[in-house]
């Protein structure tokens, strides 16, 4: 299929403005932390979500997303003493890694039984695997040095919100020339309805590190009542020549307003592996950048978002390349059913200086109902000579002369659209590395498709 | 009976008409060669027989085993029993041969009369092995994605294999020899033959005589302006091959003025 590139900038009606009623958490909601510092900076955080508006659609990269609808008055943090009667997590969630694949180290947290394990191995090597609450209780020291290094907490209100009030996270830290091969997984489970799920991420490999760390969102029991709050932090530091595989999956119930800052950065010959994988929510507002700050870093993006009903999905991508000799790669694909949406917005950005940097990225969508939309805006800002940066945008419908192809073996057509729909996510599917993840996938387009 | 009857057949293509009055009938263990100049509507033939919903059936009718397939999807039509081996096929990006066989192998068992079980994973790759012998293709050509890449010569062998596993009573070929060198013509030729049969029917549409010396058709048509106009053997084609298609147009041009 090779639909016409077109790039979709309708603007937004901006109607009789409507200001959202703040939230109703309070100061003395903020968890204490015996460490001076870290208490600061949640205090800081507080001021700042304070002092921030709600982003409206007069901002620039909220224009195609309107969260005025958030029922911002409702939501409250979730009781730690309802957690009590806490279910396991259905073992579809937990198990998704593929069998026979064994696993270094898991965390399980959010509304479910608290899962904590990492191989003693690593623990003795230094490792840190542990949720966030438990890092700032037990590794205040090593915490000091390296939270809010990536990701400010005033760079939005609910950014400023999660690094306040946020109740859930994992520390994932891995120390210099240390090698975790078998992957890490962590799974944070939301469900109900009317309260707020903060988290806090933060992977921090040391040079010459290597790990591969899975972590997925998720509802596992599917709720479309009312409405659930998430908003997250996500940092990311690639020290020299560290590798790290991140897959991040996110299959969020139907009631979730999910709200995300992630933001990798990355040092000399580092590389970064970035899946990415969006399939529930009713709303997503996510921001993933990665800052190349040092030569020879290398970033890829990859990711994949299959939408219906009324979902809208809205990704802001950015690769700054900071530094001379960087690479970027960035492919997200996106498919769209019934009167979902989808916005796609990226940049590559290229410092002054940054000669021989190569930066690619393309967004690819495909719309599979006549009342979906996807919205697609690449960018490029270049500021250095010697440079190679290509991009591209595609909406295209699937090609009746595909289908017709497919029709005329016997396939019935409901199946022929899933394999072209799947042939089309082929590309990306390639990238990850665990075929319990591409079958979770796999099911979850077929689930949504079958449900037209 | 004629067991592939089609009856004065009028197809359009967005009002015009392009096929005008078209009979044919074709039995099981039959091989049928429609030749006929560019533009006259051999394709236009093969796409209605299929069902694309592009071609508009104005008059007329296609019987299969006595009853019409007018009112039958595409899907259904194959899976009643006929096939069309396109003159151009499509590339499927992400689907792979093997994917793609045993999706069209599964629907055709599971609405098969009584429902049959799913071909396992086992068997099936034993039948893809075994058909993709008879073409002489490499197994390695299962895990490729449809068509993707694939050249003229691979890409007919590869609709040669689809026809091979599905086993239609009825099969098209939609100028399966055109871009092939003379070597493909004898694989994809000696594909067919082993599978003709008391069982399956063919229709061969072509512009040369070629791969008539290895199919060997009972009959040969000439087809002009939408209709056939001259039914015949193998000297029919032969005399095609030899004083080419100006006699016809003399013949029969006028009909293109009245």
């Amino acid at each position: 299929m090779t639909p016409a590139p077109k790039i979709i900038t309708k603007k937004a009606s901006i109607t009789a403005k409507v200001e959202l009623e703040g939230f109703s958490f309070t100061r003395d909601m903020i968890p204490e932390v015996t460490d001076e510092n870290l208490q600061a900076y949640r205090y800081k955080a507080w001021e700042a979500y304070q002092a921030l508006p709600f982003p409206t659609r007069k901002d620039e990269a909220w224009r195609r997303t309107d969260i005025r609808g958030l029922n911002t008055t409702l939501f409250t943090l979730p009781n730690a003493k309802k957690q009590e009667n806490m279910q396991t997590p259905l073992s579809r969630c937990v198990d998704f890694i593929a069998k026979g694949e064994e696993r270094a180290g898991q965390i399980i947290t959010g509304k479910v039984q608290t899962i904590r394990h990492l191989d003693a191995v690593f623990e003795e090597q230094g490792v840190v695997f542990v949720d966030f609450r438990t890092a700032e209780q037990e590794f205040p020291e090593l915490l000091r040095r390296i939270l809010g290094q990536i990701v400010s907490p005033d760079e939005d209100k609910f950014a400023a919100l999660a690094a306040a009030l946020a109740q859930d996270g994992v520390l994932l830290y891995v120390p210099k020339n240390v090698v975790i091969e078998n992957p890490l997984h962590s799974l944070y489970c939301a469900e109900g309805e009317g309260e707020a799920y903060l988290n806090h991420l933060l992977i921090w490999l040391e040079e010459g590190a290597q790990a591969t760390f899975v972590h997925e969102s998720a509802s596992p029991r599917e709720q479309k009542t009312g409405q659930l709050l998430h908003s997250g932090i996500v940092e990311i530091h690639v020290g020299k020549r560290a590798q790290l595989n991140f897959v991040e999956l996110q299959s969020w119930g139907k009631n979730v307003w999910s709200f995300t800052r992630e933001r990798a950065r990355v040092l000399e010959d580092g590389r970064l592996e970035w899946i990415f994988g969006a399939m529930g929510t009713h709303l997503t507002k996510n921001f993933s950048d990665v800052d190349l700050v040092e030569p020879g870093a290398f970033g890829r993006m990859s990711g994949f978002y299959f939408a219906n009903g009324d979902q809208h999905l809205d990704h802001d991508t950015q690769q700054n390349h900071l530094a001379r000799n960087t690479t970027s790669d960035l492919l997200y694909k996106g498919g769209l059913l019934d009167q979902s949406r989808s916005v796609w917005q990226g940049m590559i950005y290229v410092a002054p200086g940054a000669i021989g940097t190569d930066g690619y990225q393309a967004n690819r969508n495909l719309i599979l109902s006549k009342g979906a939309r996807a919205d697609s805006i690449p960018g490029l800002e270049i500021l250095a000579d010697d440079v190679r940066c290509t991009h591209g945008a595609t909406v295209g419908r699937i090609d009746e002369n595909e289908l017709f192809y497919l029709l005329s073996r016997g396939i019935p057509r409901n199946e022929a659209e899933q394999l072209i729909v799947l042939g089309f996510f082929a590309g990306i599917m390639e990238r990850i590395p665990f075929e319990g993840v591409k079958n979770r996938f796999t099911e979850a387009v077929r689930e949504k498709m079958e449900d037209r | 009976m004629p067991e592939l009857d089609i009856q004065n057949l009028h197809v359009s293509i967005e009002g015009n008409a392009i096929i005008r009055g078209l009979n044919l009938s074709v039995r099981r263990g039959e091989v049928h060669a429609i030749m006929g100049p560019n533009g006259t509507g051999k394709s236009t033939l093969a796409y209605a027989i299929m069902g694309h919903p592009n071609y508009e059936i104005t008059q007329g009718d296609i019987l299969l085993d006595g009853k019409s397939v007018l009112e039958l999807a595409p899907d259904e039509r194959s899976r009643a029993g006929l096939f069309l081996a396109f003159q151009y096929p499509v590339s499927i990006p992400g689907v792979t041969v093997a994917n793609f066989l045993r999706t069209a192998l599964n629907a055709k068992r599971r609405h098969a009369d009584p429902p049959q079980e799913e071909i396992s994973v086992l068997e099936f790759r034993k039948l893809l092995k075994a058909k993709m012998d008879l073409i002489e293709m490499e197994y390695a050509f299962g895990g490729r994605y449809l068509n993707e890449g694939f050249s003229g010569g691979e890409k007919k062998r590869t609709e040669v294999l689809q026809l091979a596993a599905l086993e239609p009573s009825f099969a098209i070929l939609d100028e399966t020899d055109s871009g092939l060198d003379i070597d493909a013509i004898r694989i994809v030729s000696e594909g067919v033959n082993a599978l003709k049969g008391p069982k399956m029917g063919v229709v061969v549409i072509t512009h040369y005589q070629r791969i008539l010396n290895y199919l060997q058709p009972d009959f040969v048509h000439v087809m002009f302006d939408g209709r056939i106009v001259e039914s015949g053997g193998d000297k029919l084609a032969l005399q095609l091959e030899e004083h080419g298609y100006d006699w016809v147009r003399e013949k029969y041009g006028q009909t293109d003025a009245a």
